[in-house]
Parts: C-alpha cells; structure tokens; sequence
C-alpha cells in the first residue's frame, strides 16, 4: 500500500479554499440584498417611480450584490478547483477529451461573428458562407451527400436522424415501421433519441467478441425495423468488421442505418460512415473537432445523410445561389430542403461552436485529419499496452476497455484523482467488468501516457481500503452520492430553508 | 511506442476491412494557424456591419468584459460534465448558483443546470407534460403568434407522444383571454404563454391564464428570461408550473441564435425534470460539497425511460448568465429591466411622431422591443434602413418590429432620423 502519492511519481493537490469550515461561501452567502421593485431601483423615471404599474411587476429581487472584484475573486476561486484538459490528461472513454486549440476561441469572439439569426442574407454572406463551407468539410468527412448544422449536441442529432428516418419512411407510406434496433452497448443516448422519438427500442445483444451479433440482428430485423444505431468503432473500441453485412441486412429489409458519430476521432480520414452503408450519422464536432466541452456543452451536432434523406433535412440549410457570374464572389442563401422536419432548435444552432469546428478542420486539413485518428490509435494501443489491468477484447483503435477486476472501477477512478490525472469513464459499458473505459486522444505525448500509465499501475496495487478513502488531494473528499439524492438540495434556497 | 505495441506501422493499427477504408482525399489544404485566422476573418469579413435593432427571442445586450475574461479560463472551458465531482467543485457550485439564480427569479423550487434553447426548453416542457398529466388528453396550446420556429421545434420534440400543437388567439399582442376560454376543454394537457410575447409587448393577463390552466389540471408553461423575470410578475405568483425560455439573454453576446435552455419547475415534477442537476450533498470531512444528483432520470443511467435524451447541454453559456447577473446584482438587473421599459417607450413615442410611421402598435405596456406601423410596405422600408446601416424585423405587411437592447442612445437617434428619411 502505498500511503504518499509521491511514492508514485507525481503529486497533485488540488485548490481548496476554506471559510468558516465550508469551501468556497456560495455568492448568496457573501450578500443578499433585496431590492424593492419601483422604489429603490435608480433607473426611475425623473420622478423615481417605475415605469411599470404595481399589477405588472414583481414585488421584489433578492439576490447578492457584490462588487467586481469580489465577483473576479470568486470566480477566479471557482475555477481553481475545476480539472480541466488544460490542468492534465482527460482520457474519458466516448468523450474524446482534446486540447482545444486557443486560436478558435479568438476566430469565435471576431466581431464580425456576432450576428443576429434574422438578419438578411445579403448582409450576412459572411456567415452563410461559413455554414456552407462547414456542410461541405463535413460532407466530405463523413462521405454524406447533405448536412445540416442545426442540432446544437450530439444528441439532439441523434434526434434529427430519428426525425428525418421517420419521416422518410412516412413519406414512402411506410409509417407502421415502429422499431429502433440499437446495441445493448451503445451510448444511452441512443436509447432515449428512439424512445423520445416515439419508436420501441430493440436491444441488440453482443456476440463473444464484443461486435454486432449477426444472427441475433437477423432474429431482430423485419418490416417494423425503422433503422439500426451503430457506432463505429463501437463503445468498445472494435470495429465492426462486418459492417457491409450489416448494411445489406438493415437495407433488405427497407431500414436505414443511423451512425453514431461519437466515435469518428477514430477513422478520420481512413474510413466513412458513408462508403460503410450507413444513410444518415451525426459527428460530435466538440468531440472529433476540437471545439470546448466547456463544463459539459455547448457541442454541436452537425447531421449528414444520403441524398434520398436530403429533402427531409431540418430548415434552413444553406446554398450558393445558381446563376451566379464566375467573376462575382458566390453568394450564399438559405433555403428549406423540400419535406423537411421542419425546425429543431429555435434559430440555428451553436453557431460559435461551428466557428470553431470549421477553424479545426481548416488549420488541419487533410494530413492534419488523418494523423489526428492515427495518433489517437497508437497512443490507446501504447497505453493499454502499459497498464496491469486485463484489457479484454480488442484489436481496439481509439479507445479500450480494461477491467478492474476485483478492484471496484469507481474507486479505481477515485484514487486516480490523487495522481493528478482525470480517470476513465467507469463500470461502462457493462459487457467488461468493473470497466474502465480510457480514451487517451492523439493529444498526449509519450510522456503524458506513462505517467497515466504509473497512475493506473500505482492504483492497480493498492488495497481495497486505501482506494475507498480516496481521494484526499483533490478540492473535496469523497462526496455522499445518496446523501445528495435522498434529500436533494438544489439551490441555495434550499440550503437555507434546510438550516 | 510503435515497438512497444508490437506494429510495423500506425497502419496495422487499424482493423478495417479493405472494402471500406477510404483512399481518397477531403481536398482540404493545412493551414498555418495565421493563416486559418485570416481565412476565418476573411469571410466573416463579408458581413455588413449593421446596427442591429433586432430580438424576437435573440438579444445583444451589453456584455461585461469580466465574463468574457473569467469564462474563458481554461479550467471553465476544457473540463467536461462533472462525473468525478471531487475534482470539479468549482463548476458544480457555479451551476449550483446559476440554478439558485432561477430559482429566485421564477420562484419555482426547481431548475436545471441547462437545455439547449428556449424552443427545445419548450419542447422539454410539453413532454414533461405529457409525463405528469392526470388526464387523458392530448392537446397542447400555444400563442398563434408564437415564433413558427418555437412551434415547429415543439412539434418535433411532441412527434414522438400522442399530443398535438394547437394555437390560441392573440388579442392586441396579449393573451386573448375568451378566445382561450374557448380553446381549452379537458383534453388541455399544457398552455403555453409568453412574458414579454415575442412582439415585445408584457403580458397583462398572467394569473387569468394560471386560473384557466388550474380549471382544466393543464400544466401552465410560461415563456420569459433573466431580464424579463427581474421585473415582471414573479411565475410562481401566477400559477405558472413549468417556466422556460433563452437565459443567455444575460451572458452572450449576439450569437446567431445560439441560446441557453431555461427550464424551472415546482417541486412536484423533481423526478420527471429533464436534463441535469446539481444538488449539494457532504464530502467525508463532512463539509458542504456539490454533485450531479438524481441521475437516474438520465440518459446514461436509465436509457429508453430517461425523461430526456440531453447529455451535451449548454452549461459553459450557464456559468456566462451567472456571472453576468453577479456582476449586476439585483439592483443592476432591475435597472436593466427597466431601462428596457422606458427606453421603448421613449423610442415608440418618439417614432409615432414620423410621418408614415405609427408606433407602438399594441396598446401595452413593452420591454425591449415593440411593432411599428409604417405606411410604406414593410419590406421596402427595412431594405431602405438596411441600406442605411440598420437591421429591423418585418413582421407584417405593413409592420416592421425593433428592439432597444444593447443599442446605444446615439444609435436610436440615428435610427430614429434614418426611419424619418425612408418612411414617408
């Protein structure tokens, strides 16, 4: 047992600031102050009273109020006890943790991006010629015909490709069709997009070797079979070998086949959801381009189909207008894709995010893409290859799945906080035993990837007691889960009706 | 670390049939970083700087630039979701603080960490309707006035339910209340209204629709956002169950669109809230310490039967609104609100003495922004303002909208002077 993280190679102690016994005071601990509508607020009119009738308004806002420096400082507080990408190695499997390159978020704040969704398009060409550049890398990564950029996460893509699937085959009078088939280790995403979708959901068992089971697909597929979900690379890291089979079967029976875009990072520029036989996908541009996961979103999920699926595209997509003069610089316009779904966000997405994705793809380009997945792939193959734990089923590409066998996965991934470095994704997916699901991404040198190493191996030695007290360097201790769940306190109101 | 794996090259790596490996090429050129920066530049350079008297649901107020500059710290900007909340303290009590933020502006006990915008937020809010109705209808009704890309997106979110989108009259930009009377029978499961309506006037009618929607069990979803909620009615106070809308109204700048999903509820409706929460909870020394609670309505944990299929939301955008109203404070956001009453009215007065133009055109009180009647046809006039450097909403043959946040006193007055140039 190994009682000083220093023994190991690094030691990490992360911020903790401490008043009166707690962390950091909430805001609404520093002040509450209660301002009364239509008497104490200075921006009366000239003879102080409200603009407004009493019948109309609130009758009054409590809320701290603070100034600036105290803001900066708690804030700064804040962001001291956060890990984030730029703090250490992230490798959450299926999240494709990548240092986001800090020249996007200066191309996103350029003045010129900000921009209001209903302006013309003749005042606008700038942003529709982004968006139109963007469909077009997209279209080309993924081998699809058509994109949309509406979808502002993977999951609401993932909606967008149920949609567009229901509709399709609406249109073709095959309405009755009411099943999703999707893996039994697919993202949980998949399972409620066809849910909310309104379609039954089919779980699909693995076969020995942790792919599509083609017999077991065969049993599941039929005249009700609206689409198959598959990633690819699956969750597992594997790729499904048997994808032109799979795509025949779900066509034969008149289904389409939906990607799940989540895993891209790991063919760019060496296989295409679309020369696969898959009909629609969606890519997690916050994963596979780059962009800030920024605490848990905003992402975008950007969603490309085959022609025969274009018409039914959410609206507006973007064009460059026919007619135009070969000398004159193109102009771009919106324009809705004949059966469209219609709208499934309220303007058109998280453009910032698709300012940033396309700058990604622009500065990598082609040789840029494709040594991105290659990296991605050897540095997972170097890793597993490091690590004690039983890496069970592969070859894999850019992520694996180890088992913590008789150790618990998630204090595995809590005593990993006390090295420094950000754990797997845990006790997923549930086919490997106390999973730890590790996705290193091409960012990690050498280096990075042996100090996880020593951290997983360190964590791999030690006793059962030594991992449940864990961790102890971070901000805070080992947090009471069912605490947090039995008696939910949501807000500091909460807190304060509680003391 | 080729050796170390046991590969020749990065190639047999891969396990890829041939039959689908891709030999060709994406035709994109590398680019140095300058380079890619002054491409980027290059075509957003072909935007026209406009003056942008634009809302309808996307605002460009003034941001502080302590956001910009305590947002992009990368700590806030390169972590994901909270999964290990031991080392993410930081983030989940700054979503903790946005959620206590909502929770005092609608005076509902509940409110998540975030959904997309406030068209999905309101497609959340129908399915959740459809979770907790006692009855057995299936109608769900909403302005007619409402933005057609509200209603469409709540139409996709419902295509899955058996409930159906219908609209209710709107009289003089206010909830026709008979008209609504009218639409309602026990089939209801959800009325939608909206606080200011997206023609910027502020609704008068708010706790008659509460009493509507009690008469008939329908849940009452209210559209509304920070700045709008620190000065008008308080939702709890008028029956209102579920309030949605764009919280980014406070905290980005104009964005083409890209938004924050406000979504608050009572408390009755905890276990079927989509999305994510943060509760507080203790760490093993006792201390008060933050985590993502009641997880097992998610995705991730309950799959087929979760109450939302999000998972990506739009926390980064949470923690700009949050710093955004600390920066204000209280006093700050009600002068905000206010600022925006009077700087409408002071602008509609101020254009209904044009020739050609009559404005407001609804008899109500505004916030931000209101309709004005022009006499030219509307398309023509907005082409002519374009011209001139000002963006506006035509929003009738004969009605063009504009709105007040974040536009500077001299810009009115310009605007102001080149609407007299065009308008007659």
């Amino acid at each position: 047992m190994t009682d000083d993280p220093d023994a190991a190679q690094s030691r990490y102690d992360q911020a903790r600031y401490v008043e009166d016994g707690e962390y950091e005071p909430l805001l609404s601990e520093k002040d509450q102050t209660r301002v009364e509508i239509g008497a104490a607020s200075d921006a009366g009119d000239d003879d102080g009273t409200s603009p407004l009738p009493d019948d109309l308004t609130r009758d009054a806002l409590e809320l701290p109020e603070l100034s600036e420096p105290e803001v900066a400082r708690h804030y700064t507080r804040l962001s001291q006890m956060i890990y984030g990408i730029d703090s250490g190695p992230y490798p959450l499997g299926s999240c494709t943790m990548k240092y986001n390159p800090k020249f996007t978020e200066d191309v996103a704040a350029l003045p010129s991006a900000a921009v209001h969704p209903d302006r013309s398009e003749g005042s606008v060409q700038g942003t529709l010629e982004l968006l139109y550049r963007l469909q077009d890398y997209l279209a080309r990564i993924g081998g699809m015909d058509a994109v949309t950029l509406q979808p502002p996460a993977g999951a609401a893509g993932e909606f967008v490709g149920i949609r567009v699937a229901a509709a399709y085959h609406e249109h073709n009078g095959e309405g009755h069709r009411d099943e999703v088939i999707v893996p039994e280790s697919a993202h949980g995403t998949n399972f409620a997009t066809a849910a909310l979708g309104g379609y039954d959901v089919v779980s699909l068992p693995s076969d020995d070797e942790g792919r599509v089971d083609l017999d077991a697909l065969e049993a599941a597929l039929g005249e009700q079979t609206a689409a198959l979900m598959l990633t690819n690379p699956n969750t597992l890291g594997l790729f499904e070998r048997d994808i032109a089979e799979i795509a025949e079967m779900v066509h034969d029976v008149g289904g389409l086949l939906y990607y799940d875009g989540a895993n891209l990072n790991a063919l760019l520029g060496r296989a295409r959801p679309g020369d696969m036989g898959f009909d629609v996908m969606h890519y997690n541009v916050h994963k596979t381009f780059a962009t800030p996961h920024g605490g848990g979103g905003p992402g975008a999920g950007p969603v490309g189909v085959v022609e025969k699926l274009a018409p039914f595209l959410p609206a507006p997509r973007v064009r460059e207008r026919e007619g135009t003069s070969k000398a004159d610089e193109p102009v771009y316009e919106r324009f809705d894709p004949e059966h469209t779904i219609g709208k499934v966000h309220g303007f058109d997405g998280n453009w910032l995010v698709l300012v940033k994705a396309f700058a990604y793809i622009a500065r990598l380009g082609d040789a840029g893409l494709s040594d991105a997945s290659a990296s991605a792939v050897l540095n997972a193959n170097y890793l597993a290859e490091q690590i004690e734990y039983d890496v069970p089923y592969g070859p894999f590409h850019h992520e694996f799945v180890a088992s913590a066998g008789e150790q618990d996965a998630a204090d595995v991934a809590k005593r990993m906080l006390d090295y420094g470095v950000h754990p797997p994704t845990t006790k997923w997916p549930e086919i490997v035993p106390e999973a730890l699901m590790t996705e290193p991404t091409e960012v990690e040198s050498k280096d990075t990837l042996d100090r996880l190493a020593a951290a997983f191996n360190a964590v791999a030695a030690e006793d059962d007691d030594t991992l449940a007290d864990a961790p102890e360097r971070t901000t805070a201790r080992r947090i009471d889960q069912t605490s947090a769940a039995r008696t939910p306190r949501l807000s500091w109101q909460a807190l304060e009706d509680e003391s | 670390m080729l050796d170390a794996v046991g590969a020749a090259t990065v190639d047999d790596l891969f396990d890829i049939p041939s039959d689908v490996q891709f030999e060709g090429s994406f035709d994109i050129d590398a680019r140095t970083e300058r380079e890619t920066r002054r491409l980027v530049r290059s075509i957003l350079g072909r935007n026209d700087d406009q003056t942008e008297l634009l809302g309808r649901g996307h605002y460009g107020y003034y941001i502080p630039s302590l956001v910009d500059h305590l947002a992009d710290r990368s700590e806030f900007l390169t972590s994901y979701t909270q999964y290990q909340p031991e080392i993410s303290q930081g983030f989940l009590q700054a979503l903790f603080e946005y959620q206590s933020l909502l929770v005092e502006l609608t005076g509902l006990e509940v409110a998540n960490c975030s959904m997309y915008d406030a068209a999905t937020a309101l497609g959340e809010a129908a399915t959740l309707a459809d979770r907790v109705r006692d009855t057995t209808g299936h109608r769900v009704l909403v302005p007619d006035l409402l933005r057609e890309e509200r209603r469409s997106t709540l139409a996709n979110y419902v295509a899955g339910t058996d409930l159906a989108v219908e609209t209710y009259p709107v009289d003089d930009g206010n909830v026709d209340l008979a008209g609504l009377e009218a639409a309602v029978d026990e089939e209801v499961v959800m009325i939608y209204a909206e606080n200011p309506t997206v023609r910027g006037t502020i609704e008068e009618h708010l706790g008659a629709v509460g009493d509507i929607a009690d008469d008939t069990d329908a849940l009452f979803a209210l559209g509304s956002d920070p700045v709008a909620l620190s000065l008008l009615e308080r939702p709890a106070d008028v029956g209102v169950d579920v309030v949605v809308g764009d919280a980014s109204v406070l905290g980005l700048p104009t964005s083409y669109g890209m938004g924050l999903g406000l979504f608050a509820t009572r408390e009755d409706y905890l276990r079927q809230v989509p999305g994510r929460l943060v509760g507080a909870s203790e760490d093993a020394t006792d201390r008060r310490a933050f985590t993502l609670t009641l997880q097992t309505r998610e995705q991730h944990i309950r799959r087929e039967r979760a109450t939302s299929n999000i998972c990506t939301n739009q926390a980064w955008v949470a923690l700009r609104t949050a710093m955004h109203a600390a920066v204000l404070g209280p006093s700050g956001m009600v002068d905000l609100a206010e600022r925006d009453v009077r700087r409408a009215r002071d602008l509609a007065e101020r254009l209904d003495d044009i020739v050609g133009v009559s404005a407001p055109v609804h008899d109500r009180y505004h916030l931000r922004e209101f309709v004005a009647r022009v006499d030219q046809p509307a398309r023509a006039v907005a082409d002519d303002l374009e011209d001139l450097g000002f963006a506006v909403h035509v929003v009738g043959d004969h009605e063009i909208q504009v709105c007040v946040a974040g536009v500077s006193g001299d810009r009115l007055d310009r605007f102001a002077e080149a609407l007299e140039e065009v308008a007659r």
